[in-house]
This record gives C-alpha cells, structure tokens and sequence, in this order.
C-alpha cells in the first residue's frame, strides 16, 4: 500500500473523530429524527382520528342500528339501515358508469394518445379532478333533478358520484399503465397480436393491481363525499331502493344527526362515521384479497 | 463519431451472395431500405438478401442502425412513436411494406426475440409459450400441450421446466432459461423466419453458449437473422454477415455483406476490417 503515513497514523486518523465529522454526523441524526418525527405525527392523527370515531361511534352500534330506519326527531332508537343500502347502491351505480369511462379514458391517454387532442383530454381530466364537489352536485341537480327526472333521485346521485370517480380511476390506471414496461407490449406484438388484444389480455392484466386500487382509491372517495349528494340524492329517512326516488346515504345521515341537537341522534352520527370507515376499509381489503387469490392461481 | 479516418464514399451495397454465387435461395429480400424516428434517419437504402435456413448476422458498433434494421424485417419499427420506414421488403416474393399487407399477420410469420428476456411476468411457464396462440387463437382444442411441449422441446427448456412449467412464473426463470422461454414463445406460434436482437447481451457466457447452440439447431428448420455486436458470436453462429456503420451524419448504411468466412478472414471494404480488428466501434 502505498501510503504517505505510516499506518499507526492512518489508525489513529481513523479513530479520531474529526470536527467535520462530528458536524455530519450531528446533522445526520437531526435529519433521521426529523423524518421519524413526521412518520409519527402522519399516523399519529390517522390513529386519532380511528380512536376517537371508534370510541364515540361504538355506542351507537347494535342490531338495531344496522336493520331499521331512522326515526323522527326525538324519538331515541332506530337505525341508518336505508342509509347504508343507499351508500352502496349509488356507489355501485357510480362503478359501474365512471369505472369503465374512466379506464377507457386512461387507455386512451396512455396507449394510444398523442397530440392535441389527448393533451386537451387530460387537461380535462385534471380540472375536473380539481372541480369542487358541490360544483358537480349543482350540476347534477341541474340536469338530473330539475330537468330529466323533475325531483331528488337515487341515480342522481350516483351520477354525481360518478363523475368524482371518473378522474381518479383515469389518473391511478393511466399511471399504472404507463409503467407497464414497453417491452411486454412488444413481445406480444411480435407474437402477431393485434394492438387491442395486447392491450387487453397484456397490458390491463399485468397492471390489474393499480388498476383495482385506483378503482378503490376512487370508490373510497366517492363514498365520503356528502355535498353532490346533499343537491342529487337528498337522503331519505324510509327505505327505498328505488333509484328514481329520494335515497338516503351515510354521509348526508352523518351530516344531519350530527347538526341535530340531539344527544342520541349526535352518537349515532358517529356511528354512521364508524361504519363508513368500515365500509370503505372493507372495500379495499376485499380487493386485496380478490388479487392475491388471483395472483395464487396456477 | 468513430475515432478513425474513413474515407468517404457513398456506400457500397454487394451484389447478395445468392446473386454473385449459385449459394441458398433467398427467403428475404431487401431493398432501398430507409427508416426515421421523426426527422432523423436511422437507416438509409439497405439491400441485401437474407438466406433461407441460414443465419445471417447483423454486426456493427453501437448507434449504426442494426436494430432498427431487424426490427423493419417485420414491422416492429413502426410500434414505435414517429418511427416510419420505406422501401421493400419481399418475404417469399411478397413486399410485406405493401398496403395490402396487414403487419399482425407480418409478425406471425416472422418471430421476433429481444435483447432483454421478456417473459409475460403475469403467466406461467406454460402460458407463455403458448400466448401467442391463445391471443392469435391458432390453435385447436387439445393440442396445445402437444404444441407447448414441442416449442419448449425444440428451445432446449424442456427438461428443465417440465415438472414446473403449468405451476411456475415464467418471471422464476434464470436469464438464459427466460431468454429460451421467449424463443419458444415464438417457435411456438410456427414462424418461418426469426429476429434475434442481441439475444445474448443480457447473459452469461454459459447462457450464450445454449443459445448459440440452439441457433445452430434451430436453423435446420427456420431462417434466422442475428443483430449483435459480439463479433465472435456472429463469426461462431452465421453463415452471412452483414456490416453496418453510421458515420458523421449517424444514418446508419450498409458497408459490406457477404459469407461470414470471407467477411471476417478477406473483407473487401477497408472501414470493414479496421472494425474486425478492433481498431474501432
């Protein structure tokens, strides 16, 4: 080796820490204490925000809660029944109208467009990400409501759900498509495959996972969002599954036993907050569960 | 770009071998072959003739062209964004750059194997062989383990898959296994001509020896062309070689084509033997 120091030197160079050693290594540990410091503070909130709607909404369940309908006002009992059937029929409805059109926008955008047109497509996909919710609920209510069916509907509402779903699931599988490595599409072009097919039995199955996240990601969303169908759906206190009349949904239930003056109508809005994160807690752990099962198939 | 003083001549096209010799009859033949990505030129007026059930190789430094060459040989160029190409390409007397030919039927007929293994990570060994049946629909009910295991069989997996191959990933594979997954992914579907795309640039020397191997197997049936840019591949495994070279203006043309014996041993061109000798690229 071919040192300029004698080698007890280059030892004791290396044990003694030297100031700027010492400067790095400080900043070192403030930098590590700084990102497990924001680790803790993101999930300490989320484990809040759990605890504390569990620890008020438990109360609220039982059996009760689940099966019968509202009752008037200060009357003590009674359930969000219609409310949850509501909530799944308008989002079943939203899926199965912005699930397609949003996936078929994102092949679109990532397979196949180029140019000014796709740019202007994408341009409208982002605005109408960013469009507040109530701006699709007056709109909704507008055509819907006021116009086509003459008063508050079910399908209104989960037409205004389906617009809050298209974007997302267009943004999520877009992304999601385009990191499906180009040469997979190759190879199967140079098998003789036609472009759909490629796109079809390659492309989509191998980026099945993002693509149901993305599904659930906005169905997620949309389940939440109260203000579209405050304007659309209205909520119902009977139970209805008709799409064409008013339908009840947990969060416009939420929205009005929590500004009731109520005491039990005020846990039972925690409650309904309970089940909704259930629910959508649910949704997602179902879709897991759909692709490892696929996934283990032989 | 290459650090050698090339004298500048416009650039020769040999008469194809099948023409100045009584050698193999052609199964490919080009000519005038130009292709773009957008504006740039990649290759400009390539001729010559690919041999049937011979191999021909494609050799020549990085950035001349020969990719983009092998992918017009069946219209895989053009899959790429503002790729186009012009000129002729007669597979079997039929010009496959005809307006009346569909280039998905092209792609049938011509296989294609790529540089990097690329196994469907989603299917199984057995599925991926027989993908492109399945997705093309050519074949009929009951055969198609027959047809699996022969393709395998015939891309020399076959025993080292046969008690895994309708349960594991085609993604479980080592390189060189994946890299003869794909080869008989494309055997396969029964091509009658098959691109190699440095086939072994991503494998180990033992990887490269079955391949090459494999190649020499496979030519008793198929007709084979080889990009690569190892030259002592192309001088073990072809029978024609063809040199290709960008110079200033990085289009890619065609310098000389011949036997591979002559080619590497009396090369006619100067800028082809200063190449041979490693004295560039």
């Amino acid at each position: 080796m071919a040192t300029t120091a004698p080698p007890a030197a280059v030892a004791s160079l290396l044990l003694r820490a030297q100031p700027r050693d010492r400067g790095r290594q400080f900043a070192d540990l403030v930098a590590t204490g700084l990102v497990i410091v924001s680790a803790v503070v993101g999930v300490l909130v989320l484990v809040a925000i759990l605890a504390y709607v569990a620890i008020n909404g438990l109360p609220a369940l039982n059996f009760a809660f689940f099966t019968e309908r509202p009752l008037p006002p200060g009357e003590v009992g009674g359930g969000v029944a219609p409310a949850i059937v509501g909530t799944l029929m308008m989002l079943a409805t939203a899926g199965l109208i912005g699930v397609p059109i949003g996936i078929g926008t994102a092949i679109y955008l990532a397979e196949y467009g180029r140019g000014g047109f796709a740019r202007t497509v994408s341009f409208i996909v982002d605005l109408i990400a960013g469009l507040p919710s109530i701006v699709i609920g007056v709109f909704v209510w507008a055509w819907l409501v006021r116009s086509v069916v003459g008063h508050f509907n079910g399908l209104a509402g989960g037409v205004a759900l389906a617009i809050v779903v298209i974007p997302i699931v267009t943004r999520t599988v877009e992304e999601t498509l385009r990191l499906v490595p180009d040469p997979l599409r190759e190879a199967s072009l140079a098998l003789g495959t036609p472009r759909w097919k490629t796109i079809m039995r390659i492309v989509l199955p191998t980026a099945r996972a993002g693509i149901m996240t993305g599904v659930v990601l906005s169905l997620a969303r949309a389940g939440g969002e109260t203000a579209p169908l405050l304007l659309t759906a209205l909520g119902n206190q009977f139970f209805s599954l008709d799409l064409l009349q008013p339908m009840a949904a947990l969060p416009v239930q939420i929205y009005n036993y929590a500004r009731a003056p109520y005491p039990d109508w005020q846990v039972k809005a925690w409650g309904g907050a309970l089940i909704l994160i259930v629910l959508i807690a649910a949704l997602s752990g179902l879709s897991r569960w759909i692709l490892t099962r696929r996934f283990g198939r032989t | 770009m290459i650090g050698v003083q090339v004298p500048r001549e416009t650039p020769v096209t040999t008469p194809p071998a099948a023409e100045t010799e009584s050698g193999p009859e052609p199964r490919v033949v080009v000519r005038d072959l130009n292709a773009w990505y957008g504006t740039h030129q990649a290759i400009a007026r390539i001729s010559l003739d690919i041999a049937a059930k011979h191999v021909t190789a494609i050799i020549g430094p990085s950035g001349c062209g020969k990719s983009t060459f092998i992918r017009c040989l069946n219209r895989m160029h053009e899959v790429t964004p503002t790729a186009r190409a012009q000129g002729s390409v007669e597979l079997d007397g039929v010009n496959i750059y005809a307006p009346a030919v569909d280039p998905v039927r092209v792609r049938r007929v011509v296989g294609m194997v790529f540089q990097k293994p690329n196994p469907f990570p989603m299917m199984t060994i057995f599925d991926n062989v027989v993908a492109g049946l399945l997705l093309n629909g050519q074949y009929r009910r009951g055969e198609i383990d027959t047809l699996a295991e022969q393709a395998l069989r015939q891309a020399a997996l076959w025993d080292e898959v046969k008690d895994v191959w309708k349960k594991a990933s085609g993604a479980s594979l080592s390189g060189g296994q994946q890299q003869r997954l794909c080869i008989a992914r494309t055997l396969a579907v029964r091509p009658e001509i098959i691109l190699m795309d440095e086939p072994c640039s991503a494998l180990d020397p033992i990887a490269t020896y079955r391949i090459e191997e494999l190649i020499g197997q496979l030519k008793e049936e198929f007709t084979i062309a080889i990009v690569t840019h190892n030259m002592q591949q192309a001088s073990r495994v072809s029978d024609y070689t063809a040199f290709m070279l960008a110079e200033e203006d990085r289009i890619g043309r065609l310098v000389e084509f011949g036997p591979t014996s002559k080619i590497f041993t009396n090369p006619t061109e100067r800028r082809t033997e200063d190449y041979i000798t490693g004295r560039f690229g």
